[in-house]
């Protein structure tokens, strides 16, 4: 491990952007395992104003529009709302892997580990992904290619970073499946990806994505095209295993209940936009943005009245195409104003300062006290 | 885990791992056609590579005593020498035969490595590049498809007649070459498809968020799935390409007197057709077995790649 992260901190490939005393001693002593607390004070990921754009024939298409966030080694940061509302994207472009064309990343700046990923290239950035980020896919059915083994899969990430022998990679590659639960791992190397289930499946992708002990997990709707028995199997073995390398999680979901049973905090995303970042518990017990009480509301509950429909949210989120300047929700909104028809409301603090929240209504002079 | 590998390890794997081409030919052994087809092609091949060297005569030996003999005809079939007869200057018509099977599966075996030579790196660098490269490449092979066949086949070795390119292989390597060169494009464009499909494909974007490089996911990710249908059409394409040398030989293009191809043997023997039909009817024979193997062994691939086809098409 230790001589790979020398170059991954070899100063001649990164680029570093923050200057700090803290960082510049990073850059010249290679990191060794387990003194992450080292740069406890730092984050790991700091994504700031970040916008991506799509460029189609019926106009731009504003995916993520103007994102700031931060995630700190470790720390798992879930990033909820519907479908559409720019999770992915914003996941897509940590790794640089957008669509280009018709995506593009327009603006912002995505700072990983000291290194400023926008200003990486090609090579640069191959080197960064599965390596330093791993990447979990939504449906582990199609992620796998069927016509490669399990460990020629597994071990394609180790060849590339790690530069092991064959030998000591399908040591690896066993080790690792066997890690994330997958009985007699040595056999099952030279199988196909058809010779899985599709939650074995999900635990190879994971496998896949801690190959080279990465810092960072991207976490797209990890158990979206799983069952709710082998979900809550699969979220369990990413939990375990992010605290056993120490590995910080973006977990992108849109199934509240696996947020608040996963992160530490949690981003609301709607129409491109963060609306309400929090801890875990401050979102859940106090959210300060109309549009979290929905998602919350809309959750079944054991205690709901038999024969009742279940709640939901009016509409549809907005079309990215010329977003108005006006508060997004708005339309949705059963509290919405004047003001909201007018101005977009800002990300401001609500108590805590780590809770900030977008909307009106909720502000100290708001009419939501 | 209380599965069935805990407890009955033994039950656990009943069936060896099988990968896409241990699947595919265990399912081409099913199909009886294909296999027929399979082995006649495997005899020509045999045929190709030692049949002058089992054959009874050189191919241009002449027998000239027992043409003579039979008052300057041609001997037929059936004779204690010559089984399948000779020609006019008391040529073995078997071990001509034998020696034309060496050009036809030449033939198949040249003008298809420049077909996938050719075709493949056009038609994925076009699929996975997409937007303008694609553009250009698909409209050079637009061009290339609309040129007279023909026309190009007898320019190409009229051009290189006289250098060592067009003496090569008695002067068939640039025929041979010509016929590549004017059927590349079907190729091209299936595997420019299969790319365009398969590099939306999720596993791709998989590959690549584990730092896996542009020319890797195309040559171990994408290929591999995608040439199925290649190999399918390639193998279709063998029979056409027999023909068109057939085509070729028979207007006197490509290999030259006294050697003689299955196609030049017909030309030949057309003067006497009357007469002496085994001169036109064998090699017939031999040209539409080994065309009717080929096809058979392609329809049989295309089932067995792609079981989702079967009995479709």
């Amino acid at each position: 491990m230790a001589p790979a992260d020398e170059t991954m901190t070899d100063p001649g490939t990164p680029t570093i952007i923050e200057v700090s005393p803290d960082d510049a001693r990073r850059v010249q002593t290679p990191d060794e395992p387990g003194t992450n607390k080292a740069h406890k004070a730092d984050k790991l990921l700091k994504v700031t104003g970040l916008s991506t754009h799509f460029f189609t024939q019926e106009g731009v298409v504003q995916a993520v529009d103007d994102v700031t966030f931060d995630l700190g080694y470790g720390e798992t940061l879930g990033l909820v709302g519907e479908s559409g509302c720019g999770k992915s994207v914003t996941a897509l472009s940590i790794a640089r892997l957008v669509p280009d064309p018709p995506g593009r990343i327009v603006s912002g700046s995505i700072v990983f580990d000291g290194i400023d990923v926008l200003k990486l290239d090609g090579d640069e950035m191959r080197h960064l992904r599965g390596k330093e980020i791993g990447f979990i896919f939504q449906d582990p059915l199609t992620s796998l290619n069927p016509t490669l083994t399990i460990g020629y899969q597994i071990a394609e990430s180790i060849r590339q970073h790690m530069g092991l022998s064959s030998k000591a990679a399908s040591e690896r590659v066993a080790e690792l499946l066997s890690k994330v639960g997958i009985p007699r791992a040595k056999d099952r190397l030279k199988d196909y990806p058809h010779q899985f289930s599709g939650g074995m499946r999900q635990r190879v992708m994971i496998a896949i994505a801690l190959a080279c002990d990465p810092k960072l997990i991207l976490a797209d709707e990890p158990t979206t095209a799983l069952d709710v028995t082998i979900q809550a199997q699969i979220l369990e073995l990413i939990q375990k295993l992010s605290d056993e390398f120490h590995t910080a999680v973006l977990m992108i979901t849109h199934d509240l209940g696996i947020a608040a049973g996963m992160c530490d905090r949690v981003n609301v995303m709607y129409a491109g936009r963060i609306v309400e970042t929090g801890t875990v518990d401050e979102l859940f017990e106090s959210p300060r943005m109309p549009y979290a009480w929905g998602l919350l509301d809309s959750l079944p509950r054991l205690d709901d009245v038999r024969g009742d429909r279940l709640r939901t949210i009016e509409g549809m989120p907005p079309l990215l195409i010329h977003p108005p300047d006006a508060c997004r929700f708005e339309p949705r909104c059963r509290f919405s104003r004047d003001i909201c028809r007018r101005d977009e409301p800002e990300l401001t603090q609500r108590g805590n300062p780590l809770h900030l929240a977008r909307c009106w209504a909720t502000q100290p002079d708001g009419w939501i006290p | 885990m209380a599965t069935v590998e805990a407890l009955r390890p033994e039950l656990a794997r009943s069936k060896p791992a099988r990968g896409l081409w241990g699947d595919a030919f265990a399912r081409l052994r099913k199909n009886r056609l294909a296999m027929v087809g399979l082995i006649i092609v495997i005899v020509l091949f045999l045929l190709a590579i030692f049949g002058p060297i089992v054959a009874p005569y050189a191919y241009q030996a002449q027998d000239l005593k027992a043409v003579v003999a039979n008052g300057n005809r041609p001997i037929h079939p059936g004779d204690a020498h010559h089984i399948l007869g000779t020609d006019q200057l008391g040529r073995d018509l078997l071990s001509r035969l034998m020696d034309g099977a060496r050009i036809s599966m030449s033939v198949a075996i040249v003008v298809q490595l420049v077909v996938l030579l050719i075709g493949v790196p056009i038609g994925a660098i076009a699929g996975w590049f997409g937007g303008r490269i694609d553009n250009l490449l698909m409209r050079f092979t637009d061009v290339m498809y609309a040129f007279p066949d023909l026309l190009f086949i007898i320019l190409l070795s009229v051009a290189f007649r006289e250098t060592p390119f067009g003496k090569a292989m008695d002067g068939l390597l640039v025929v041979f070459v010509a016929i590549g060169l004017t059927i590349w494009v079907t190729v091209a464009r299936l595997v420019r498809g299969q790319l365009l499909a398969l590099k939306e494909t999720e596993y791709v974007e998989a590959a690549r968020a584990i730092g896996v490089s542009d020319a890797k996911i195309v040559t171990r990710h994408l290929l591999p799935n995608g040439i199925g249908p290649v190999i399918v059409a390639v193998t279709l394409g063998i029979p056409s390409a027999i023909l068109a040398e057939s085509t070729l030989a028979y207007i006197g293009i490509g290999v030259k007197a006294p050697r003689a191809s299955w196609g030049s043997l017909i030309a030949d023997g057309q003067r006497l057709i009357r007469s002496d039909p085994h001169l036109v009817l064998f090699p017939g024979i031999f040209i539409a077995v080994a065309l009717i193997s080929f096809t058979f062994l392609g329809d049989g691939l295309r089932d067995a790649l792609d079981p989702k086809l079967k009995g479709k098409q």
